[in-house]
């Protein structure tokens, strides 16, 4: 055994004691956690009524913690920004399918997929279910067809790309500053109008997460269109 | 010890396997790997410790674990393409031994 490796082995025996003695901390820290807490739950069922929704995850997330939720949508924008700066769209063509069967399927497989997201988005009213597992199941049709066959998608840098890729956290942040120019504050959607507008933000989102994952699992900025 | 907490366990045993990975393995995309079973482990302890509220689990860890979920994928998404420049720009997606 060389020095090098000596070297590497003690640390690695000091850093899972060291591992060891952070698990232990967290082990003896979940031993006194209370067996019994409800939580903010109550909170929560008290407050439903003015949600606009039926599922309280749903109301979480875009009513009483809509922060949250908007700069979740800010941070996957971010990311797509960040893979659109380092890398241009790589596929690979070798899995490019000839194959008549996997055709044939996908024409039928890919709108069934896109049906199935759509019901999963009006699902997140009532029930588990809303934009990001809508958006990440249209995200799989995407994919589907960018290793099956990526000809059919055409994938180009255009307006409408970016305009389906900004709309989701463009309405998401319309709808949380409007409340300010009748006197409220940000994100107290008015009373009437809260089921509507969640509705909207959680499709528009969809749209935006669904192609944003597709993206990155492109791994970059599509080619130019103008050629 | 009841079934919240059992599953808890678990989650900081996937957390802790998560964490030596990611501090002992060079190569980048196993660091990523090692980074996205430690986020399991995380959301394991949340999802599991929101039942204790009883019969209905407490719905605030669950938003906060699906909000976790979509910036975990984005994270590890922007990751690998990063891994894949360092790849093409030195040959190979490994950090150096030692990091000085």
């Amino acid at each position: 055994m060389d020095k090098t490796n000596q070297f590497h082995s003690f640390w690695g025996i000091t850093l899972i004691v060291l591992v060891c003695l952070f698990g232990g901390m967290l082990f003896w820290s979940l031993w006194h956690i209370p067996e019994y807490s409800e939580g903010l739950s109550a909170m929560v069922t008290k407050h439903m009524p003015d949600s606009g929704v039926k599922s309280e995850v749903t109301a979480i997330l875009l009513n009483f913690r809509g922060y949250d939720t908007l700069l979740e949508v800010a941070v996957l924008f971010a990311a797509l920004l960040g893979a659109y700066q380092i890398s241009p769209m790589h596929l690979d063509k070798s899995m490019v399918q000839s194959n008549p069967i996997m055709l044939y399927l996908i024409q039928y497989l890919v709108p069934i997929i896109i049906l199935v997201s759509g019901y999963i988005l009006w699902l997140g009213g009532h029930a588990a279910g809303g934009a990001f597992q809508a958006g990440a199941v249209l995200a799989g049709a995407g994919v589907l067809l960018l290793i099956v066959r990526p000809d059919s998608l055409n994938l180009k840098h255009s307006v409408y790309l970016n305009f389906i890729l900004i709309i989701g956290p463009l309405i998401f942040t319309l709808f949380a500053f409007l409340p300010i120019l009748t006197g409220g504050t940000i994100l107290e959607y008015p009373r009437q109008l809260v089921g509507i507008m969640i509705l909207l933000i959680e499709a528009a989102s969809t749209l935006s997460i669904g192609f944003t994952l597709m993206l990155l699992f492109a791994g970059g900025r599509p080619p130019s269109g103008d050629n | 010890m009841n079934l919240p907490f059992f599953y808890a366990c678990f989650g900081i045993l996937i957390f802790l396997i998560g964490l030596i990975g990611l501090t002992l393995q060079p190569h980048i995309l196993k660091k990523l790997i090692s980074l996205n079973i430690m986020g399991s482990g995380i959301f394991l302890v949340f999802v599991a410790l929101a039942k204790r509220a009883g019969l209905s689990a407490d719905p605030i860890p669950h938003a906060m674990v699906l909000t976790g979920l979509v910036v975990s994928v984005s994270a590890t998404a922007l990751g690998i393409i990063l891994a894949i420049r360092v790849k093409q720009l030195y040959g190979k997606a490994e950090l150096p031994e030692d990091g000085r």
